[in-house]
């Protein structure tokens, strides 16, 4: 892809940048999460701020959008040092910002929502006409469709990011701050967002692009500035850096961002689905008639936009949710709808969930005692009335030793661990155990690369004991680099299982989007 | 493209009037029928519908539906005010205070001053809530408790019993509109907190709906971080707006005191702030809903009195008693998972940077 007018050009030769951070250092009670930062953005460019989960990339953002105030240091806009003490500071500066989790009321429509705070009144009532107009120039003229009359909660998740960012431009901001832009969105949606942002950079607009993923910041950036631990370790130029150099960049060592993996030796059908039928809490049909195989030693990846049923499934197969029709069988059992201790004894399943704080452990219990969860109740670790607490500690040294979960000691809580460790104690006392099936949700959601090393190795070598693995993640680097056969979730129905070697990441990412679905109404 | 229609935009549309303004104007459609047609014969229907039913009713319904507007104005902010009853009562008690001593006054004069004490006492109360709920973090149905048991236990205190207030509204007939048959005689020839409180639900709807304060207040109340990150000061939204809501209260108290009995008795709300509560949740937190729901209650409660005056009903007087209460529970209790309400509700907001 060509560029069609390089960043440099519209950088008027001795005007200050656009935007400047100087010497910003942010310290929080017993954390510094920024230290001595200097940052520059131009005008017309798109900065790639890259850096792990925790590296600082958000509170250095909050700090320049007025949300947070910096320990010390400036920040500048156009040259001139300015005070920001508030959103309102900030949007008044031009900076506007597309938070990670979208900032929009969902009962209230596009119209209501960008102009929230910067309202347009007529005789004392607000004139939705005229900034509906406004919107549908915006809209236009930087190719950005969407109806001001929608209401947020009936939009795809990808036009509520439009939403996110028509708000900025609402509000006649010239820098934009994406943050983790394309968590939510298929590949496809990506693309689009993409190619927005090259739009808006050819307009004049100046973008700073947060994100942890390397692939994205190759394609889009002009610029790239890396942060490692609250510092900012390097800068780099997209067209002269390799994906493994950023990797190394960003974690400070050399790390393998391809799984090693041999090929699968599958075995017999250990989990067998047929027509499961189930509905959300709030009575929405969630699972569609979902039938899937999963064999013995081998992955197989559930790929799909957050929301199109991956939860409910997981949750149907676990127990810890009423399937309405169909069957689960495990290892040629019938556990459908049985209880979620039935599930994990007779069935051998272990469960790493997708939320650890909801349901993978007690924030507030020891890691000792969250190490057994779920096996308190047998010996050695209960004599039926009393714990054995000499038992527990000594099974959870054992664990953490052989897992690395990284912590103080034993008796620490869950919740003082960082969230990699949090995940790799939750693992470790899933995988602890002697297992037949693994069934493993967003396992590596927010957690460093060096975890997620771990833990895709910890599976991997599950698999090729002959556990059979189901793997849930909305990420689909993810499910490229562990599975073996590929299964895409839409609209609560599998709508494809494909072989690992003959899928494609455009095929599967149209998929995704519901792409050869037929009969599905089409959302917006 | 056959483009579905959205669920949403069936929930919207009972949303923003509320599906009980349907139920309140089809009981109008039969009072209406039943008063100007020979139907008016039938002992049971004059019972149910006639003119005095009616009146009763809207007596009812205007302490009910200032309540639920003042928990509208709160809740909708995301302040939970279950203190709605308390408010109500240090409303009423400040109004009789003021009256009684300004009974030398000129009659309008005392009148009106006493309902800007009452207001003024019931925003106060308010204020205290929101300090309570926001600055001290304490939990808002406890909070809502608390001012509750003070006003029950300050008023009974300090209530003088030789203390008597001289005069109270009158109705004033509106000319023209007062002698339209039925709907005249019950809307149009009111005392004046009766009109006020009816011109409220408008002014509440469109201000919440069609103004910029309403759309902050909203949104406060459902997303208050996305609020913050525009530059709305979260917690003057609910300052300001608890405030007002426990004006509205402190106005029904006033109703009841300088318009309604005249006299102040302990405890006199009798738990007209939970059915306040109620009407507003019943109303799915919308003024048109909440006066739909309101009058429904009130009917209930100009039911029981027809029916133990008409001596239609051989059915105990007790039973008939409970009328109104049963009909809450059912309304309520019926309504649970459909409703909903504001999502940030009874949630204290910390701006990310304030740790």
């Amino acid at each position: 892809m060509t560029r069609s007018q390089p960043a440099a050009a519209q950088q008027p030769a001795g005007a200050p940048p656009k935007l400047e951070v100087l010497n910003i250092t942010k310290l929080f009670p017993g954390v510094v999460a920024n230290k001595n930062i200097d940052l520059a953005l131009n005008k017309g460019e798109i900065l790639a701020l890259l850096g792990e989960n925790g590296a600082g990339k958000s509170t250095l953002m909050n700090i320049i959008y007025g949300l947070y105030q910096p320990t010390e240091g400036q920040v500048r806009v156009d040259g001139r040092p300015v005070e920001l003490h508030s959103p309102r500071d900030a949007i008044d500066l031009g900076i506007g910002m597309v938070h990670q989790h979208f900032q929009l009321v969902p009962v209230m429509s596009v119209v209501d929502n960008i102009m929230l705070g910067s309202e347009s009144v007529d005789r004392g009532l607000l004139d939705r006409e005229s900034v509906s107009a406004q919107i549908g120039e915006l809209a236009e003229r930087y190719n950005m469709p969407v109806d001001p009359n929608a209401v947020i909660e009936d939009l795809p998740v990808g036009v509520q990011q439009r939403v996110e960012i028509l708000k900025a431009l609402y509000r006649q901001a010239d820098i934009l701050i994406l943050d983790e832009p394309t968590s939510v969105l298929t590949p496809q949606e990506i693309e689009g967002l993409f190619e927005v942002m090259e739009l808006l950079r050819n307009q004049g607009k100046s973008i700073i692009f947060i994100t942890h993923k390397l692939k994205e910041v190759l394609r889009v950036a002009d610029r790239i500035a890396v942060l490692r631990r609250g510092e900012m370790v390097g800068e780099a130029d997209p067209a002269a850096v390799s994906q493994q150099d950023l990797a190394s960049l960003m974690v400070g060592r050399k790390v393998t961002l391809e799984v090693e993996k041999e090929p699968a030796n599958a075995g017999e059908v250990l989990l067998q689905l047929r027509d499961i039928e189930a509905f959300t809490d709030l009575g929405e049909h969630a699972l569609r008639g979902v039938s899937l195989d999963v064999r013995a030693g081998e992955i197989v990846g559930v790929a799909g936009v957050q929301g199109n049923g991956q939860t409910e499934l997981v949750e149907v197969i676990t127990g810890l949710r009423q399937a309405a029709a169909g069957s689960v069988l495990i290892s040629g059992q019938d556990m459908t709808n049985a209880s979620p201790r039935r599930i994990t004894e007779e069935g051998a399943i272990c469960h790493v969930p997708e939320d650890r704080h909801m349901y993978g452990m007690v924030d507030a219990y020891s890691v000792a005692d969250n190490l057994v969860l779920s096996s308190y109740y047998k010996r050695p670790f209960s004599s039926g009335l009393t714990m054995n607490e000499q038992a527990i500690a000594q099974h959870a040294e054992e664990l953490v030793a052989r897992f690395d979960v990284r912590t103080p000691s034993v008796r620490n809580s869950g919740a003082s661990l960082s969230g990699g460790n949090q995940q790799k104690m939750v693992v470790a006392r899933e995988f602890g155990r002697p297992i037949r099936l693994l069934v493993a949700a967003q396992p590596t959601r927010g957690i460093d690369v060096g975890s997620i090393e771990f833990i895709h190795s910890q599976i991997v070598a599950k698999r090729d004991e002959g556990v059979a693995v189901l793997l849930v993640s909305y990420e689909l680097d993810e499910i490229m680099a562990l599975s073996d056969r590929i299964a895409v979730m839409f609209h609560g129905r599998i709508s494809a299982v494909l072989p690992r070697r003959d899928a494609t990441r455009e095929q599967v990412g149209l998929l995704m989007a519901g792409a050869g679905v037929a009969n599905e109404p089409a959302s917006q | 493209m056959n483009q579905p229609i959205p669920a949403s935009a069936f929930r919207r549309l009972g949303g923003r009037y509320g599906n009980t303004m349907f139920i309140a104007l089809a009981l109008v459609a039969i009072a209406i029928l039943v008063n100007v047609t020979p139907l008016k014969e039938q002992t049971w229907l004059r019972v149910l519908f006639g003119i005095s039913a009616l009146n009763f009713t809207l007596r009812a319904t205007v302490p009910l539906v200032l309540g639920a507007l003042s928990g509208i104005l709160c809740e909708r902010s995301g302040i939970i005010n279950i203190g709605i009853e308390g408010m109500m009562l240090a409303g009423a008690f400040g109004g009789f205070v003021a009256k009684t001593s300004t009974n030398h006054w000129p009659l309008a004069a005392s009148l009106i001053f006493s309902v800007a004490v009452a207001v003024a006492i019931g925003g106060l109360m308010g204020a205290v809530h929101a300090l309570f709920s926001i600055r001290f973090r304490m939990d808002q149905i406890i909070s809502g408790t608390v001012i509750i048991i003070f006003a029950l236990g300050t008023s009974s205190y300090l209530y003088n019993r030789d203390a008597i207030a001289e005069g109270k509204f009158s109705s004033i007939a509106l000319p023209g509109l007062a002698r339209i048959p039925v709907v005249g005689p019950v809307l149009f020839d009111n005392p004046p907190i009766t009109y006020l409180a009816l011109i409220m639900v408008v002014v509440v709807h469109v201000a919440l709906f069609y103004t910029r304060w309403g759309l902050r207040t909203r949104a406060v109340g459902e997303h208050p971080r996305a609020a913050d990150t525009v530059g709305i000061n979260v917690n003057r939204y609910r300052y300001v707006n608890t405030s007002l809501g426990g004006m509205l209260a402190g106005l029904a108290g006033a109703f009841l005191v300088l318009e309604a009995v005249g006299q102040f008795q302990e405890g006199m709300t009798a738990g007209r702030g939970f059915i306040s509560l109620a009407a507003m949740i019943f109303g799915n937190w919308n003024p048109f809903g909440a006066l739909g729901a309101a009058t429904l209650f009130g009917y209930t409660q100009a039911l029981q009195n027809e029916l133990l005056l008409a001596g239609v009903t051989r059915v105990p007087r007790q039973f008939i008693s409970m009328l109104p209460y049963v009909v809450t529970i059912i309304a309520v209790s019926g309504l649970v998972g459909r409703v909903r309400p504001p999502a940030a509700e009874g949630k204290v907001y910390e701006t990310e940077g304030s740790q």
